[in-house]
């Protein structure tokens, strides 16, 4: 069957179809990994966006089991590539790509001119889009919605330690991957995961240490958990936030956010550590970033290509926050290391 | 640092090409760049890097000890570079530096250690520095007695693979799947071996390579992951290789390039590295890998992970090894980012090396271990059916996609072809899918990942379809795009209906089914990039570029380098597209071969990493809106396309089509030399053997026969009797209406000159005249030359510079033109 994605700009291309047959709309974005769909398209912070994937081959092996993902459902809009594979080959893969976008009801389409797009959405930016079978449907906005709220955890979870005693870690779930937790886990750290806007200091608990995770859409949106933040802060519990809870962390502290162009979606963001010789290769993924510094802090991290800010840290204690994702998956696994570093504060 | 010594790689031999080239050039450019003197040894002529315009002092001097120190000696220079000129280099650096020849002079190693390069080039010590970082290596146990052989079997478990050491082609070596096989291969083993080497066996492993570059802060970052497509056990500069891999998950890709990072860091690499992994396609866990090579240098790979990529990894390689940090160094193809990164590629590049197996009688088309191949080229397309399409053709043998051949074999033939990998193995793949052969029995018997095998039978599959439909349904734009979009020719898309080239590409036009031209600009679009490096793709809708216009001059490059057609056309290439540029052109090159300079694009305003084939170059022509083209400086492939193109309406600049025809074409050129009453020996073409032995009978042994069809590949030869000659035409060629076989006398003890000139409208402007040492019979590209002339007579001389011009004048030679002479006692022929 033959799909349509739409534009705003009134733009149209049509595609054949290898996903579920329904229309979806979304924020266009476009992605230049170059493996990881399968992480890619159950990432959180992908709620309500339409992935462009710039590397044309996709589907190529196949869908790994379940324990693999990056969450528990695929939560991209819709999938566009340039060439879709159906007959996968790897010795994990338990389905095809069609198969996996048709169970979860997420449309997808190949339209050969996945370059163009990406250039379109470069000049002029991000921009709402919608897949389309028969039926036209509206656009609709998902940065005007609540996305943390949708795709956070519904009550706690009580994760690690075992028998040993052992450091507890709050994990505000604003749309957490899988990996995050993972790398707490593997540090034989016990792991608290709470919705976003949960009242972390109600819990009967010591608590070593907040993270704040990834997440979609706008910070500002994420009001409660910039509350719990504040607090965390007055209380000098260390922070990390990581990705959306790098931007909700400077704006607890005071600082600003802002949107940007067409944001960072990729596995090959260079960044610098300020004041070192040091450059690490990050995976990233988010259209918002820090704008104005709170107070105290200092910028930690910046992009070596367009000097965006990708993580500060307080200058006196043990908060900080990075833009990218130093849990990888999909990508590069250089800044692993920054949950040791956060783990030493402790 | 004020002056640098580099080494080169000297002359072109197989495992060793272009490529050093290429490195050794750009190395040369970023130490210029820094204003540091460049002294560079290198005896091979015919290269980029011994122009006069790069180093700043060339010696043409042997790459050894001796010389090196001599040179060392006078020129003084504060460091020394090894790893631009290949293994070559690297073990006369080693030398050196064991010697302390480096040290007595006070010459500096720049970038990895010696003591590093030392240890990747022992296997066993480096195994064991490996094993301490905690990497894998493969299994492998050194035994003298069967005894012992056993219990190192039962530790590796069944199957394992036994060497003997010390042999050669790998006499008594075998897999063997339990301990009376072991026994038996055993002891055949050590009845002439002392020793003999019990593995792991790898079958089927996949080969991956990683290249990756490390600066002294020690940022590091891989440029380009590979795959192989055959698995382990053919050498890589023998195997097909696709960039970025296709096969490996994020965990895979991700696993192993944090073990490259890892291996290179150990080592203390400052520049670049090459890493590569056997992967087990079927892990008991989560993955099961071993290292089975690092490169500390520059090589073959990293040259072609440059090209796939557009990451310039020679010239950044050089900017680290000078001090510099990754982030000071400037993303040469965006401008305006810098090269901490990896590229991230939209599109797929595939290699395929090419072999001249046919020249060497009685070679074996098996592959394996060890290198045979002569060159390479490199496909790029959006979907690897359009790539491997494109690659095929750009070998210059003779096909027109995977789907040609006329393997007149039954299946089980076919099948042992695709079991035992060799030169033709893909075209075997084919045959065995139209002939119905499943995916996986291919599989089981190459090892050749199903994911390749899938896409090679969407083509068979498309090719079927068009045969079924037949020619007159065939027109609509749907099935021509798709056909387009898996990398068929017009020419194939004509054989298969029955139609001519031309009349698919007119369709083609009217249906507006135009290849896309895109940029490779290193991040996948996500930054605008100023980058003139193009392919062509039917993947796309529109065009990264606008048209040059009529400023635009296309130079034709010589394809993949084979027995004949060498760097020597690199060279001709980049020196016109460069005085393109200084006469206010806009040179334009088109060339498919990734170890060369002129597809480095700053040499040119526009490159197009692309087919040199009729349809393409054509393609391109109306894309570009270019004025002219160059045929002359890219060797036999651009020329055989010549008549073609210029018969299509092109321009092409220099000496025209139909005079190019008129000396290429052997009764044409005959006629010629006779009506200026030039000699030259008695020759005649025929289509009926009775009739040529008894002319060869007439004009007297020896003579020399060659098909004007090769078919097999076999060139000329030289017949000293009848039986001979009637053999050579029985086995070697097909006589027939079609294809003729030309005789011509031979002359024995005869010398050949060598007339090298330069005409315009004819008036010759510039020559050279140089002779063979050994006698007119042996090619000029195999033959000893020397310059200037020794045993030219002054007379000789003057007849053999009127004898250039009548056929400059009459041939109206513009550009370059070669004439070689045969000289007897005082005659001319």
């Amino acid at each position: 069957m033959v799909g349509k994605l739409i534009l705003k700009d009134g733009s149209e291309f049509q595609g054949e179809s290898f996903g579920f047959e329904q229309p979806r709309s979304g924020e266009l974005v476009f992605s230049t990994g170059m493996v990881g769909y399968p992480e890619s398209l159950t990432d959180p912070s992908y709620e309500g966006q339409i992935l462009v994937s710039t590397y044309p081959i996709i589907g190529s092996y196949g869908v790994p089991d379940k324990k693999n993902w990056e969450s528990d459902k695929i939560h991209v809009s819709g999938l566009i590539v340039s060439q879709y594979i159906d007959t996968p080959s790897h010795f994990q893969s338990k389905m095809t790509l069609g198969e996996w976008l048709k169970k979860e009801k997420v449309p997808g389409l190949v339209i050969s001119d996945t370059r163009y797009l990406t250039q379109k959405l470069r000049d002029g930016g991000a921009q709402l889009a919608k897949i389309v079978f028969e039926k036209d449907i509206n656009f609709i906005d998902p940065n005007l919605e609540n996305l943390v709220n949708a795709v956070s955890i519904k009550k706690p979870l009580i994760e690690g330690g075992g028998s040993r005693p052992a450091r507890t870690i709050v994990l505000i779930d604003c749309g957490v991957k899988k990996n995050i937790i993972k790398s707490l886990l593997d540090r034989g750290v016990r792991v608290i995961t709470v919705p976003w806007d949960f009242d972390i200091f109600s819990l009967k608990e010591k608590i070593d240490g907040v993270l704040v995770s990834n997440g979609p859409g706008d910070p500002k949106m994420a009001d409660t958990t910039i509350e719990t933040v504040k607090k965390t802060i007055e209380k000098r519990i260390p922070l990390l936030g990581i990705c959306l809870g790098n931007q909700i962390l400077a704006l607890a502290a005071g600082g600003d956010t802002y949107k940007m162009k067409f944001g960072h979606r990729g596995q090959n963001q260079p960044c610098i550590m300020i004041g070192t010789k040091r450059c690490y290769l990050t995976t990233q993924n988010h259209g918002f970033a820090i704008g104005k510094m709170p107070t105290g802090f200092k910028p930690w991290f910046v992009n070596a290509n367009d000097d965006t800010n990708e993580g500060i840290i307080h200058k006196k204690f043990p908060f900080m926050s990075v833009q990218f994702h130093p849990e990888a998956c999909p990508g590069p696994t250089d800044t692993s290391w920054i949950f040791d570093y956060f783990l030493k504060k402790l | 640092m004020k002056k640098i010594l580099i080494l080169g790689s000297g002359a072109l031999k197989i495992g060793q090409a272009g490529e050093f080239d290429y490195s050794g050039s750009q190395a040369i450019k970023a130490f210029k760049e820094e204003s540091i003197k460049t002294v560079l040894i290198n005896p091979n002529i015919a290269t980029i890097q011994t122009s006069k315009e790069l180093a700043d002092k060339v010696y043409f001097l042997p790459i050894t000890t001796e010389f090196v120190e001599g040179v060392i000696e006078k020129e003084k220079p504060d460091a020394i570079v090894l790893s631009f000129g290949g293994q070559t280099a690297l073990n006369c650096g080693i030398d050196l530096y064991k010697k302390g020849i480096l040290k007595k002079y006070n010459v500096q190693v720049l970038g990895t250690p010696v003591s590093s390069i030392d240890l990747t080039e022992d296997r066993e010590k480096f195994a064991h520095h490996l094993h301490k970082i905690n990497v894998a290596t493969p299994i492998s146990h050194a035994v003298a007695t069967v005894e012992t052989g056993l219990k190192k079997a039962k530790e590796i478990g069944y199957p394992v693979m036994i060497r003997a050491g010390f042999s050669l082609g790998g006499q008594k070596s075998g897999v063997v799947y339990n301990e009376k096989e072991f026994v038996s291969i055993a002891q055949a083993a050590l009845s002439f071996s002392p020793q003999i080497l019990v593995e792991k066996y790898l079958h089927h492993y996949k080969e991956i390579e990683y290249e990756v570059v490390r600066d002294i802060h020690d940022n590091c970052v891989t440029v380009c992951n590979m795959e192989n497509f055959d698995p382990l056990g053919v050498h890589t500069g023998e195997s097909i290789v696709v960039a970025p891999s296709q096969t490996l998950t994020n965990f895979e890709y991700h696993y192993l390039r944090e073990l490259s990072i890892k291996i290179v860091r150990s080592l203390g690499i400052i520049g670049e590295c090459n890493v590569q992994f056997a992967l087990n396609p079927r892990p008991k866990n989560k993955i099961e890998y071993y290292v089975i090579e690092v490169n500390a240098r520059l090589s073959r790979s990293s040259a072609l992970a440059s090209k796939a990529t557009g990451y310039p990894l020679a010239y950044v390689a050089a900017k680290l090894i000078l001090g510099k940090c990754l982030m000071e160094i400037k993303n040469q193809v965006t401008q305006v980012t810098q090269s901490f990164f990896e590229p991230a590629l939209d599109y797929i590049v595939v290699k395929i090396p090419r072999w001249d197996m046919d020249k060497f009688k009685g070679t074996s088309e098996k592959i394996g271990s060890s290198m045979k191949s002569v060159g390479e080229i490199m496909a790029i397309g959006r979907t690897f059916e359009e790539a491997i399409q494109k690659g095929v053709r750009m070998l210059d043998v003779g096909v027109q996609g995977v789907t040609d051949n006329n393997f007149n074999l039954t299946t089980e033939e076919v099948l042992a072809n695709i079991k035992q990998a060799n030169s033709k193995r893909i075209f075997f793949i084919t045959k065995a899918l139209k002939l119905g052969v499943a995916v996986q029995k291919i599989y089981e018997l190459s090892g050749i990942d199903p994911w390749f095998l899938y896409r090679l039978k969407e083509i068979v599959d498309a090719e079927r379809e068009l045969l079924n439909v037949g020619n007159k349904n065939f027109c609509s734009v749907q099935q021509l795009l798709k056909l387009k979009q898996l990398g068929f020719s017009d020419k194939k898309i004509a054989q298969i209906l029955g139609k001519k080239e031309l009349e698919i590409r007119e369709l083609r036009k009217k249906l507006k089914v135009i290849p896309s031209v895109f940029q490779i600009d290193t991040l996948a679009g996500e930054f605008p990039a100023k980058t003139n490096y193009l392919y062509t793709t039917y993947n796309g809708n529109h065009n990264d570029v606008s048209p040059i216009g009529d400023k635009g001059v296309m130079v034709l490059g010589s394809g993949p380098y084979r027995i004949g057609s060498s760097v020597e056309f690199d060279w001709t290439c980049v020196n016109s597209s460069l005085f393109l540029k200084k006469y206010g052109k806009k040179s334009i090159i088109v060339n498919c071969n990734p170890e060369t300079v002129s597809t480095d694009y700053d040499i040119s305003d526009r490159l197009y990493f692309e087919e040199v084939s009729f349809e393409r170059v054509a393609d391109i022509y109306e894309f570009e809106h270019s004025s002219s083209v160059i045929v002359s400086v890219g060797g036999q492939t651009p020329n055989n396309i010549a008549k073609k193109i210029d018969q299509y309406g092109i321009k092409i600049l220099g000496t025209t089509a139909v005079d190019i025809d008129r000396a290429e074409d052997r009764k044409k050129f005959s006629q010629l030399l006779d009506d200026l009453k030039i000699k030259q020996p008695v020759w005649n073409s025929f289509i009926d053997m009775e009739v040529a032995l008894k002319f060869a009978q007439d004009v007297g042994y020896p003579i020399l026969v060659r098909p004007s069809y090769v078919l097999s590949g076999a060139a000329m030869s030289l017949c000293y009797n009848s039986i001979e000659l009637k053999h050579f035409i029985e086995k070697a060629t097909n006589i027939n209406k079609k294809y003729p076989v030309t005789i011509s006398k031979y002359m024995t003890n005869a010398r050949e000159i060598e007339f090298d000139g330069v005409a315009e409208k004819g008036l010759v402007k510039v020559f050279a005249i140089s002779n063979h040492i050994e006698h007119a019979g042996v090619h000029s590209g195999d033959a000893t030359i020397v310059y200037p002339a020794e045993r030219v007579r002054f007379f000789s001389g003057e007849r053999m510079i009127e004898i250039a011009k009548e056929l400059s004048m009459s041939l109206n030679i513009s550009g370059p033109f070669n004439i070689q002479f045969m000289v007897k006692t005082t005659r001319f022929m």
